[in-house]
């Protein structure tokens, strides 16, 4: 039970500051933010895949009473905004003029007095469209005979994206000449969506007379939206403004600039009043950032006793139809390429092939740190499926091959610096938590006996993380570089505001920052206010996604709050005339060295700073200090997870047992969010391996449009989950601390596909793709699995 | 959010007053009851009626109750108190395990039994929970009072024999001998009722049954709260070791009327054997014409329909022996 | 047309069209966004409130079904100043991280408390299991419930 009746000074279990106003429903989500005369937009989107617009016919919707203006492409045109970058230098269109691309597509946008009256516009607008032959399987996205989506892009005569590849072929493909063994499976890891439960929104309020842009939007990542408002819509930057306020989960969903946000704007511009666009449910899951939708082969090169020598791994990588994924620009199959996983290995090598489909853009999201929930998903299912060929124990079969300790730091042989870790250390602790030698001898026994009970399966993954992306000089995402600034200032009676560039999506950065600041300053948390969210209150950065907070933005509020302390220092040595080389820190204090009795408190030196004390020359006075993190390298958490599944042979279902989940991101600052944290994640895995899955029919209708067809998991399908830890500091972070926030949904899917693997083996099944629905469970128990992106038939 | 387009709103303060708005609007109204399904679809605006006509203050149809040798069950019997029912669970655990597995627990307090039959979603519970027991629909119309039985409610997916105008006001389940209680639901009914039968029953350690009859629903879902891949219900009365009647009812696979005559047929008069309910599941299987989805293939849903109802039936058995 | 709904114990009137949906009533006519939306088809719980003392999905009743009738949202949980124990059961317990879901679930959890005082886990679930939560894994939603049962017993028995 996490209670705390003391909030410590720094890092340890503390209640959430933020949560005062959450239980009692006093938060702001965006949809909550209602200013005088607003007026509601609401989008009309395609209802077909493909299809060229003839014609489109506004005027009855114009005539509507409650109506206050109409936005087509045509209109976009006009000011040279129908189409706007995205975030992987591709282009996406606002409103489409020529063709639509997907099923739920933007085709116009109303602007009226309500929303019901927004909703009963949408009716009255008349489109015709020349319906044309979809491209819905990627596999066949490069055939010569399918449509050419992209036919609006000069010189683009097919489907194909880009083709991208890390590590050494050459000597990938010697290695598998060579192997005893050699293993190779296809392996989809299907659209997802992250599906927050507060879908995409903004606000956006344009005054004429001052030409300031104020837009409340739920982004993830403020400081890059403005900035990239200013480039698309040439508005002066500093005379955009964009606040996030709370924000309803995000998960990666809520880091795009969408054309509803862009219409939003518009529709303040055209009408001058702030004009309010809140997604339904249908259109989140629709049109805007999916997660993965990658076809994998995955081959692996080892010696007949499980040792694992090469990793090669083709991919077709499903972007849609714009390619809008979200990822540091020379890294389009974002860090995929960390593929390698926690193993010790020769050589590998992936190529990845982009192509565009029939189907809303994205691919980056849903806490996949840019591409490692596939990866990690990949390499540990191939782990099993060489352990199932070997006939060896899983959990042998890696602790054989894990890194060890003494490797660290590593260098990958597809380009990465692994900070540190202790694999095995994380392995044992899981299999211990598990009790994995009694769950083995209970399977034993289970099949011996041969009752027609249910199935036990037991399911190991082990993964690496690469968060906190990122050095600046490898990684910028359109150009802007991933550092983030911090801001501190200690008033004059101690108490501090802290400014932040990343935006808590119930990450409780609030709790968590102001607890960096306490263990650096000795400042109690509740005396630090976090101020985030607000490109006018805060310094730029790039913002929240891809586990980025703790390893970039905690680092810069952990050295900014170092630089107070240094010129607390300063201030100290004026206050005690003494040479500031002769003063030591405790926490909270700086002391004369030799003489502990003679010193000065953090709040007494705040005030001092602000006085008329006279300071040496140089020392600026007040408290305060910025800063800018520039990461040096990655951070890699890691952890080992193991799940207990029982199954039905007769009905296909899955029931979760156990799951036990050891994860290590270095430092913990509050134990009590990390652990909620990976609960989260965990739980995601349970939804993507058993049933969450956006599928297509052949026309490209998306079945997956509702929470009645996307199925999220619930409290019923969720066991009580058993948490272990070790900590690996990092080395190169201020303070240890790598990140945590996706490593639960990066590592739990294939430790629940690999659990059913494992309870079906006794049938013969090595492999059936996400999402084991209980069809899909009872038709690979027959051998005849399904194709799980496309419609069932 | 999704809202839906205009309608007019009528509030029915009787069922009488129910009767004169749905004369009133014609084929153009619809009666809402929990709305967790018209209301969806209205938001959708796959459904866009003139008028509702809101029955959430019938309290008169609220209600759980023994007729005679019959359960009557109110057609604004919220899902939640039908679950909650110990008079059900007494004579129909079949309800309760439907109703379990009906949605969730908080749409459960606002779905009615009598919204959901109308409703008549192809991959509704109660439909095959009541075809499984012989229930029959009671309808009130102009005219006065009929009832149909539950097997021949449904005419089609989402359409009944309930015509614009008429409401249905209540479901009747006949009680035959052989109704069983769940020894859960503790000692107090169970003393009422040997008082009331001068103790015929026999006690056992699993608790307490009455003779002969027994009942049980078997669902698959997705996910907890989502409609069925498929699901049976079944009851049986035992004849000693002999079926004397069975019912069987099934839903999402295709079975006409949410029912299985064929499989009931070859049950009646045939020993109580695990080969003998296994060929029912068969025979069920073999006459359902289910259709693909995203729920799954329609070999799959066919598998079930037989799977399924052999494993309700057994489990209905073993509660009409005293066995579980 | 015109309606009067008692809101956490105040009679509230205002004129509205027959399809303005509870959930928009509570949030947009009377500012209690404390509830929230999440989805368009009963399904993902955020918008729970309690109608006649019931819980319920708001977005799939109409406000007009609601004229003459009680709710009970979030703003009506606490006592004054004093959270209801299920509130601060939630805070202990790190029931709630983007906050989103929170409104429903303590909805919920308090109806379930008030019907069963000493909940197991597994009825906790099965009380909770429409309503989705995408951040905590339900864990700690579990724990904040079963924290304010005891404290509830056992420190102010109600």
């Amino acid at each position: 039970m996490t209670t705390v009746e003391q909030p410590p000074i720094g890092f340890g279990r503390m209640h959430r500051k933020e949560d005062a106003r959450f239980v009692r429903g006093r938060g702001t989500y965006v949809d909550d933010v209602v200013l005088p005369g607003m007026l509601y937009g609401a989008v009309l989107r395609s209802p077909f895949a493909h299809a060229r617009i003839v014609s489109i016919d506004t005027a009855a919707a114009q005539a509507h009473p409650r109506v206050k203006a109409v936005i087509t492409g045509q209109t976009l045109e006009g000011l040279k905004l129908a189409w706007m970058p995205t975030l992987s230098q591709d282009t996406q269109a606002v409103l489409a003029t020529d063709k639509v691309r997907f099923q739920g597509q933007e085709v116009a946008f109303v602007v009226a007095e309500d929303r019901y009256a927004a909703r009963d516009a949408l009716e009255l607008i008349d489109v015709e469209y020349e319906p044309l032959p979809a491209v819905v399987d990627a596999r066949r996205a490069l055939d010569p005979d399918a449509p050419v989506i992209r036919d609006d892009k000069e010189g683009q005569a097919d489907n194909h994206i880009f083709d991208w590849g890390a590590g050494d072929e050459a000597a990938t493909d010697a290695v598998f000449a060579s192997a005893e063994v050699v293993v190779a499976q296809d392996v989809l890891y299907p659209r997802v969506h992250p599906a927050p439960l507060e879908t995409c929104g903004a606000v956006a309020d344009f005054d004429a007379v001052t030409g300031k842009l104020t837009i409340w939007c739920n982004t993830q990542a403020p400081h890059a939206h403005r900035t990239v408002y200013a480039l698309v819509a040439g508005l002066p930057e500093h005379k955009i403004r964009v606040i996030s306020p709370d924000v309803g989960g995000g998960f990666g969903n809520k880091v795009p600039i969408y054309p509803g946000y862009v219409c939003a704007i518009v529709g303040s511009i055209v009408t001058g009043k702030p004009v309010k666009w809140m997604e339904d449910r249908s259109e989140n899951l629709m049109s805007t950032g999916f997660a993965r939708d990658y076809h994998m082969r995955g081959e692996v090169a080892a010696t007949r006793d499980g040792r694992i020598r090469a990793l090669r791994v083709k991919v077709v990588a499903d972007h849609g139809a714009f390619n809008g994924t979200a990822q540091p620009t020379k890294f389009p199959a974002g860090f995929f390429h960390v593929f390698t996983g926690s193993y010790d290995v020769e050589a590998a090598y992936c190529g990845v092939t982009g192509v565009y489909t029939n189907k809303a853009p994205g691919g980056v999201a849903y806490a996949c740190s840019f591409r490692i929930t596939e990866a990690a998903y990949l390499i540990e299912r191939m782990i099993d499926v060489l352990a199932y060929d070997l006939d060896m124990d899983p959990a042998q079969l890696r602790m054989k091959n894990l890194l060890k300790p003494e490797q660290f730091p590593y260098p990958s042989p597809t380009g990465w610096e692994y900070d540190s870790g202790d694999y095995p250390r994380a392995l044992s602790l899981a299999l211990e938590m598990a009790g994995y030698e009694e769950l083995r001898a209970e399977q034993a026994a289970r099949r011996a006996s041969g009752s027609d009970g249910p199935l036990m399966g037991i399911g190991i993954s082990f993964f690496t993380e690469a968060v906190g992306a990122g050095p600046r000089k490898h990684m910028d995402i359109l150009g802007l570089g991933m550092a983030d600034g911090a801001e501190l200032r200690v008033h004059p009676t101690g108490k501090a505001v802290l400014r932040i560039s990343v935006q808590s999506q119930g990450q409780g950065h609030e709790t968590t920052y102001a607890q960096i600041v306490a263990e650096e300053l000795g400042i109690p948390p509740d005396d630090v206010d976090v101020v985030h969210g607000d490109t006018d209150q805060t310094p730029f950065g790039l913002g929240t996604y891809g586990s980025r907070s703790t390893p970039v933005s905690g680092a810069a509020t952990a050295v900014v709050a170092r630089k107070v302390r240094e010129r607390a220092r300063q201030v100290a040595s004026a206050m005690l005339e003494v040479d500031p080389g002769d003063l030591e820190w405790e926490k909270g204090r700086w002391y004369v060295r030799g003489d502990q009795g003679q010193g000065r408190t953090i709040q007494e030196i705040a005030l001092a700073a602000h006085s008329s004390l006279e300071l040496p020359d140089g020392v600026e006075g007040h408290l305060d200090a910025t800063t800018v993190y520039n990461p040096p390298n990655l951070t890699f958490p890691f952890g080992a997870y193991i799940c207990v599944v029982d199954v039905d042979p007769g009905t296909g279902q899955v029931k979760v047992r156990r799951f036990v989940a050891v994860d290590d991101c270095g430092v913990r600052i509050n134990p009590m969010i990390v652990e909620g944290q990976v609960h989260g994640g965990l739980a995601d895995g349970i939804g993507m391996a058993l049933m969450e899955l956006i599928a297509f029919d052949e026309d490209g209708n998306c079945l997956g449009a509702s929470f009645m067809d996307y199925l999220l998991p619930t409290s019923m399908e969720c066991p009580s989950w058993e948490l272990g830890e070790t900590v690996t500091p990092s080395p190169h972070h201020p303070i240890g601390a790598k990140g945590v926030g996706e490593s639960a949904t990066v590592g739990s899917p294939a430790a629940v596909v690999n659990a059913v693997m494992d309870a079906l083996k006794p049938y013969g099944v090595r492999h059936a793709d996400m999402p084991l629905t209980p069809a899909h469970v009872w038709r690979a128990i027959q051998g005849r699995p399904l194709r799980t992106d496309l419609a069932i038939t | 959010m999704q809202v839906p387009a205009h309608f007019e709103y009528e509030r029915a303060t009787s069922v009488d007053h129910a009767l004169a708005l749905l004369a009133k609007w014609g084929s153009e109204a619809r009666v809402v009851a929990g709305g967790h399904s018209l209301i969806p679809m209205m938001k959708l605006r796959l459904a866009r009626p003139e008028a509702l006509v809101d029955i959430n203050d019938l309290e008169e149809l609220a209600y759980v109750r023994l007729d005679g040798d019959a359960l009557a069950v109110g057609a604004m019997t919220r899902h939640a108190d039908l679950l909650a029912s110990p008079l059900v669970g007494e004579h129909y655990p079949i309800f309760h395990e439907a109703e379990r597995v009906i949605a969730d627990p908080v749409v459960r307090n606002r779905g009615t039994v009598g919204g959901s039959l109308c409703q008549a979603d192809p991959s509704e519970d109660l439909s095959a929970a009541f075809a499984a027991v012989g229930a029959a629909a009671v309808i009130r119309g102009p005219d006065g009072t009929r009832q149909v039985p539950v097997r021949e409610f449904h005419t089609g997916p989402y359409e009944t024999v309930v015509a614009p105008g008429e409401l249905l006001v209540e479901v009747v389940v006949p009680v035959r001998p052989g109704g069983w209680r769940d020894p859960v639901q503790g000692a107090q009914r169970r003393d009422r009722f040997e008082a009331a039968t001068g103790g015929i029953s026999e006690r056992s350690e699993r608790g307490w049954q009455g003779p002969g009859g027994g009942s049980a629903y078997e669902k698959v879902e997705r996910r907890v709260g989502d409609w069925a891949v498929a699901a049976a219900g079944a009851a049986v009365w035992l004849d000693g070791d002999t079926i004397g009647d069975a019912g069987i009812g099934l839903t999402a696979v295709g079975a006409a009327h949410f029912h299985a005559p064929e499989a009931e047929r070859f049950l009646r008069g045939s020993p109580a054997t695990d080969a003998v309910l296994a060929e029912a599941g068969r025979i069920a299987a073999e006459h359902c014409e289910p259709v693909a989805d995203q729920r799954g293939p329609a070999d799959y849903k066919k598998h079930l329909a037989g799977e399924l109802t052999t494993r309700a039936l057994a489990r209905a058995v073993k509660r009409a022996r005293g066995e579980a | 047309m015109k309606i009067t709904v008692t809101v956490n114990g105040d009679e509230r009137t205002a004129d509205v069209e027959p399809r303005l949906l509870l959930v928009h009533f509570l949030r947009d006519t009377l500012g209690l966004t404390g509830t929230h939306w999440g989805c368009d088809t009963s399904n993902c719980g955020v918008c729970v409130v309690w109608l006649d003392g019931k819980p319920v999905k708001s977005c799939t009743v109409l406000a007009v079904m609601a004229d003459g009738h009680t709710v009970r949202t979030v703003e009506g949980l606490a006592d004054g100043a004093t959270l209801d124990p299920v509130q601060q059961g939630f805070v202990r317990c790190h029931g709630l991280q983007c906050g989103f879901c929170t409104p429903g679930m303590m909805m919920t959890a308090r109806w379930l408390l008030d019907h069963n005082p000493d909940p197991s886990e597994d009825e906790i679930r099965e009380a909770i299991s429409g309503q989705a939560c995408r951040c905590t894994g339900y864990e700690n939603i579990v724990r904040s419930v079963r924290w304010a049962a005891s404290h509830e017993r056992e420190v102010a028995p109600r």
